[in-house]
């Protein structure tokens, strides 16, 4: 099967209560490029002008794009579109997959005695608790259901996986982006950012290394309805250490591996280290975002964006 | 006579106790050589004049305000800082010894850092666990890869050091990110070297004054400023900070402007230092704001305190952070037992100065240790972010010590176990006759400086106290007794001290220095709220006057003054779906109710904040006259007599805060600020009352007249010019044209015809918002037309004036706050222009 062609727009848009004076912020909307995901063409288009905009990568190798406003405005608008294509992730090896998962557990422990290879050493990165995840031993025992003795590494992360969407129940009203992962876990209910939150605090629980996840999902419309603009969201997974593999990344709230139809934008310990948008502001009040993504394969993309309004028209070759 | 009384051995029953290292007498049967100078000084003194002595201390540290804030203090935030009449002292060859180890710590401790946040070295070849790095908040990921423009990751750093019951000194703990003490130290020395005559000023001791000269110039040289003149400032987290008063000491000593974030801005990737004079590039941040706080936008999100944007400034090599953010993640007790391999790594050489025994139980066999032998230990959080007491684990009994031991086995990696250190002991001074010293746990803290030739220690150090005698843990944290410190020099140097002397007529200073924006700020919001408390005060007295009725309830004014203070959001809008709430009610709200932001108990709050925020600069008595501010109002008056009475207070209060705003404030660029704030306010507020009647009609305007001379406080101007009652064409002139009238329109413009030049001129800033226009309209005013008897479109022409000159009035604040406050442009075109079709 060739790779498929996705085009991606995600608009944020603020409107603030008052004139904002000074405004700083990180985008961390572009993009990465991977052994299975091309990036096709990135473009960001920023409202108002900024006075400053330069570009890094952040330790996980993130691009971050930072901007910096110094005159008065009243809103922010941020376009990023970009196309890509993703092909399918490497299968994992019957020798990778079979390996019990108090071996690789121990793998990742420090011993004086022995040097890491280096991907475990990479690894390690996401074995301790980060700024919203916790290392619990609640987390441990709710993992433990099927991490049972013995149990090869990959079946295992499956079965939880499994586990997490049957005893959780999408509920975009019962948290928000900053409650807390302990009160999402206690009422059983949340979005994709808490359910990866859960389980990454699972299996960094029992000792193993999780990252967050942070990209697109391509969702399809309700059976003879058409595809919307605007209709979709940003989404996030997990992913876990597997010695021999790499990363095996694992989509709770769908009970799906990422296959082709998972767009990675980036990775970190959890949700604060991949924040699309983070900004910090002299004055401006309240304000909630508008947030708008639509994620379209090329096959529905001209009929989709019929009327343009779209920056990148052509699938870059 | 004298010579009866004199203390002849102050070390007469002076008894150590044997299980330690004392540092008196250990060393030898009688004191060591290096103490001898010192206590000859002491013996030639008598108890009564040593104790005059220590009192003398006791009052330097009152006089200079010298404050530890100590949190959760029952006796209040500030508790004084207290100085024992003894100094320890230390012979130069242990010290020659001792220093060295600490500056092969500090490069040491250098060179982690550098590796951490470089190519991860220690943790591929296995010297340092990940847990110690990635298992703990103070790794700052977001520094990774960054290198600081001096080479250097530490700049100042602090070592605390217990002396073992063999002689030899024990690391407790590395401070690395932001130390505090090196300036108590310094004012430990001065204190201490006042309260004691010429002969001991010739006692061979190291003076302090080159370290900081060292400090000091090490940070401007290794300033990235190409030919600038480098700026070094030093950032706090502001008033509230335990060692607050340290930082102002510092600054001051330094030279380095004292800081808040919100002093601070960057534009272009580098750091500015907001002035009303402008925006000035800093160079160096010598901080004493902790890694996590420091840039909200890349590191804690929470902070309030530190700068959005510093880290990218950082990351461009355009400010040097002192120490680099990040090198917070080495104060962990858990490294310890991992330096030892490391200085072999890193530096070739064996660990100079051991670190306290410690087992950091995230290795299994180390845990297994610890809890086997918990009552022989002190187990510790591996990480400072932890904020967890230490505990003394043969404390711990029954369910206690199960659920500790329950904690240690989830998260060993977040516990260390550390040897129980017997500390050493010096005497202090008690000023009992019979026993005058008396023996007691100490703990040193020795500071280091980078400079561009090596490692320089300070020659003394900053010697902490057991609080009480046998205690074992020292922390400021509980508030505490100190020393200075002496390091016995060899030869006699010429003492040297930043501190001048005396000052010169070359020190003379009739102007300013830059003066920082926050202070503008508040001294503008000062005049603002100043001015409208008043304002909101006269308002709904003569609302509450009318309401109580000593005449009759005067309903038509009431409406009147009804709608004005709506205008001024002191009386909620009503709601239209809501019972309206009883007037008497609304109004005593608007007077008292704290959770109402219109009320003039609100309004005064602000003023005092604002006040605080710029006390330095003002007298006592203003400061004691705006303390009494709010009290009239607390409680709340619950009455409409009451309210009249405590407003009455409450004006007078206001119009002495007046007196002191013209005659008793030193008229620099501050002062400009706190004048043409009041005059914004006052003009704006004139336009709202003034123009209530205009828009009224005709009836309803005759009733308003006599309240709105009143509330504008012209009755007297009004009554002794014309002998009448209240006229519209009389009242419009005194209240609007008037210009010798200071509550009038006219007046408060001409006023800011000449304050806002001078402003310019005092700021260099290019524009002083002008209001010349209006008072030239004003002035052409054709008052004849009042003459007639429906004089009802020149009401609404004056009326659409005044609420022109009254947005003019918020747009001039607006600007100077753009302009002078926070430093941003007026966005001209309306933000739309890159659109999609590029």
């Amino acid at each position: 099967m060739a790779a498929v062609r996705y085009h991606v727009r995600h608009d944020t848009r603020y409107h603030y209560d008052q004139m904002v004076g000074e405004s700083h912020h990180l985008l961390r909307l572009t993009p990465r490029n991977l052994p299975w995901q091309r990036v096709l063409g990135h473009h960001l288009a920023i409202r108002p002008e900024p006075a400053k905009q330069r570009d890094f990568v952040d330790s996980f190798g993130n691009q971050i794009t930072a901007v910096q406003f110094t005159t008065d405005h009243d809103s922010l608008e941020v376009i990023s579109e970009f196309w890509v294509a993703v092909d399918a992730c490497p299968p994992v090896s019957e020798r990778a997959a079979d390996l019990p998962w108090e071996t690789v557990r121990d793998s990742l422990r420090y011993r004086a005695d022995r040097r890491f290879p280096e991907d475990h050493l990479k690894a390690t990165a996401f074995r301790f608790a980060s700024p919203s995840v916790p290392i619990d031993s609640r987390y441990a025992d709710y993992a433990r259901q099927v991490f049972t003795e013995g149990q090869p590494l990959v079946p295992a992360v499956i079965a939880l996986m499994a586990l997490i969407h049957r005893d959780f129940v999408f509920d975009p009203t019962a948290t928000d982006t900053f409650t807390p992962v302990n009160q999402a876990f206690e009422q059983r209910r949340g979005v994709c950012q808490d359910f990866t939150h859960i389980m990454i605090a699972c299996l960094r629980s029992i000792g193993l290394a999780a990252r967050y996840m942070s990209g697109y999902i391509l969702t399809h419309p309700p059976k003879g309805k058409p595809r919307l603009v605007g209709a979709d969201a940003t989404h996030a997974w997990v992913s876990v250490f597997v010695p021999g593999y790499g990363w095996l990344e694992l989509d709770p709230t769908n009970n799906v591996l990422a296959q082709r139809e998972h767009i990675v934008l980036g990775w970190g310990r959890d949700f604060s280290d991949v924040t699309p948008l983070r900004g910090v502001l002299l004055g401006g009040g309240d304000h909630e975002p508008e947030i708008a993504v639509t994620v379209v394969p090329q096959h529905d993309f001209a009929s989709l964006y019929a009327e343009g309004g779209t920056y990148l028209e052509e699938v870059p070759e | 006579m004298i010579k009866q009384r004199a203390v002849t051995n102050v070390l007469s029953h002076y008894r150590p106790a044997e299980d330690r290292y004392d540092e008196l007498l250990s060393a030898g049967a009688s004191p060591a050589a290096h103490w001898q100078p010192l206590l000859r000084q002491f013996n030639q003194e008598t108890l009564d004049s040593l104790n005059l002595r220590a009192q003398t201390v006791a009052n330097a540290i009152t006089e200079d305000g010298v404050t530890y804030n100590v949190y959760e203090d029952p006796l209040g935030a500030a508790r004084p800082w207290e100085v024992d009449l003894m100094p320890l002292v230390l012979g130069a060859g242990e010290w020659q010894r001792l220093s060295a180890a600490v500056a092969q710590r500090a490069e040491l401790l250098d060179r982690v850092l550098a590796d951490l946040y470089g190519d991860q070295t220690l943790l591929n070849e296995g010297l340092l666990p990940p847990a110690l790095v990635y298992g703990q908040a103070g790794f700052q990921w977001p520094c990774q890869g960054i290198r600081p423009v001096s080479g250097r990751y530490l700049h100042l750093y602090a070592v605390d050091l217990a002396r073992a019951p063999d002689g030899g000194w024990w690391v407790i703990a590395d401070r690395t990110q932001a130390p505090s003490g090196a300036g108590y130290a310094l004012q430990n020395r001065l204190v201490i070297s006042r309260a004691f005559p010429a002969p001991f000023h010739n006692l061979p001791v190291a003076n302090l004054a080159n370290f900081f000269r060292s400090l000091q110039t090490s940070l401007s040289g290794f300033a990235p400023c190409g030919n600038e003149q480098p700026l070094c400032v030093l950032l706090t987290p502001g008033r509230f900070n335990e060692t607050y008063f340290e930082h102002v000491f510092l600054a001051r000593y330094l030279g380095f402007p004292l800081v808040e974030g919100q002093d601070l801005t960057v534009r272009d990737d580098a750091v500015y230092l907001k002035t009303l004079q402008g925006l000035r590039r800093v160079h160096v941040i010598f901080r004493r704001l902790d890694d996590g706080f420091c840039d909200p936008l890349e590191l804690r999100a929470d902070s309030v305190l530190g700068v959005p944007g510093l880290l990218g400034a950082v990351r461009a090599g355009k400010v040097l952070m002192a120490n680099a953010l990040g090198s917070g993640v080495l104060e962990s007790a858990a490294l310890f037992g991992f330096l030892p391999e490391i200085s072999k790594r890193l530096l070739g050489q064996p660990l100079a100065m051991p670190s306290v025994a410690s087992w950091w139980c995230g290795e299994k066999p180390a845990l297994d240790y610890v809890l086997e032998h918990l009552d022989e230990l002190v187990i510790k959080p591996a990480f400072a972010s932890m904020r967890m007491e230490p505990v003394f684990g043969y404390q711990r009994k029954g369910v206690e010590r199960d659920r500790l031991i329950r904690k240690m086995q989830s998260h060993p990696h977040a516990y260390v176990g550390q040897e129980l250190v017997h500390l050493s002991q010096a005497p202090i001074w008690t000023g009992q006759p019979d026993r005058p010293l008396a023996p007691r746990s100490i703990g040193l803290r020795v500071f280091v400086a980078a400079t561009p030739s090596g490692w320089q220690v300070m020659p003394g150090g900053l010697t902490r106290v057991a609080s009480e005698a046998g205690v074992e843990v020292i922390s400021m944290q509980r508030g505490g007794l100190s020393k200075d410190t002496w390091v016995q020099s060899d030869a006699s140097k010429p003492t040297t001290s930043l501190i001048k002397k005396r000052l010169l007529v070359s020190d003379l200073l009739d102007g300013e220095r830059d003066t920082p924006s926050r202070v503008g700020e508040n001294l503008f919001w000062m005049g603002r709220h100043a001015e409208r408390a008043e304002g909101t005060a006269r308002l709904l007295r003569a609302a509450l006057n009318r309401l109580s009725g000593h005449d009759q309830v005067d309903e038509e004014a009431l409406l009147g003054l009804q709608q004005a203070a709506r205008i001024f959001e002191t009386l909620p809008e009503p709601d239209p779906d809501a019972a309206p709430e009883p007037l008497p009610r609304a109004l005593l709200s608007a007077v008292g109710d704290l959770d109402h932001p219109g009320s003039v108990a609100s309004i005064l709050k602000g003023l005092q904040f604002n006040a605080s925020q710029v006390r330095d600069r003002l007298s006592s008595d203003n400061w004691h006259a705006l303390n009494r501010l709010g009290k009239p109002l607390a409680p709340p008056p619950t009455t409409a007599d009451g309210a009249v009475r405590a407003l009455n207070l409450v004006l007078l209060d206001c119009i002495s805060l007046a007196g002191f705003a013209m005659d008793d404030i030193t008229r620099d660029t501050g002062w400009v600020f706190l004048i043409i704030g009041r005059r914004l306010e006052r003009l704006a507020n004139l336009c709202t009352l003034i123009s209530v009647p205009l828009f009224s009609d005709r009836f309803s305007r005759s009733t308003m007249l006599e309240w709105l001379l009143e509330v504008a406080n012209s009755e007297v101007t009004y009554r002794t010019r014309y002998r009448r009652s209240p006229e519209l064409l009389a009242v419009v002139h005194t209240l609007v044209m008037d210009p010798t009238n200071p509550h009038s329109v006219m007046y408060q413009l001409r006023q800011l015809q000449q304050e806002l030049p001078e402003m310019g001129r005092k700021t260099g800033q290019l524009f002083p918002p002008d209001l010349s226009d209006f008072e030239r309209t004003l002035r052409g005013l054709d008052l004849h037309l009042f003459e007639k008897k429906r004089p009802d479109e020149a009401c609404e022409a004056l009326g659409n004036l005044l609420r022109d000159i009254r947005a003019a009035a918020y747009r001039v604040s607006d600007e100077i706050q753009r302009q002078c406050f926070i430093h941003t442009r007026f966005s001209r075109n309306s933000g739309r222009r890159n659109g999609v079709e590029h």
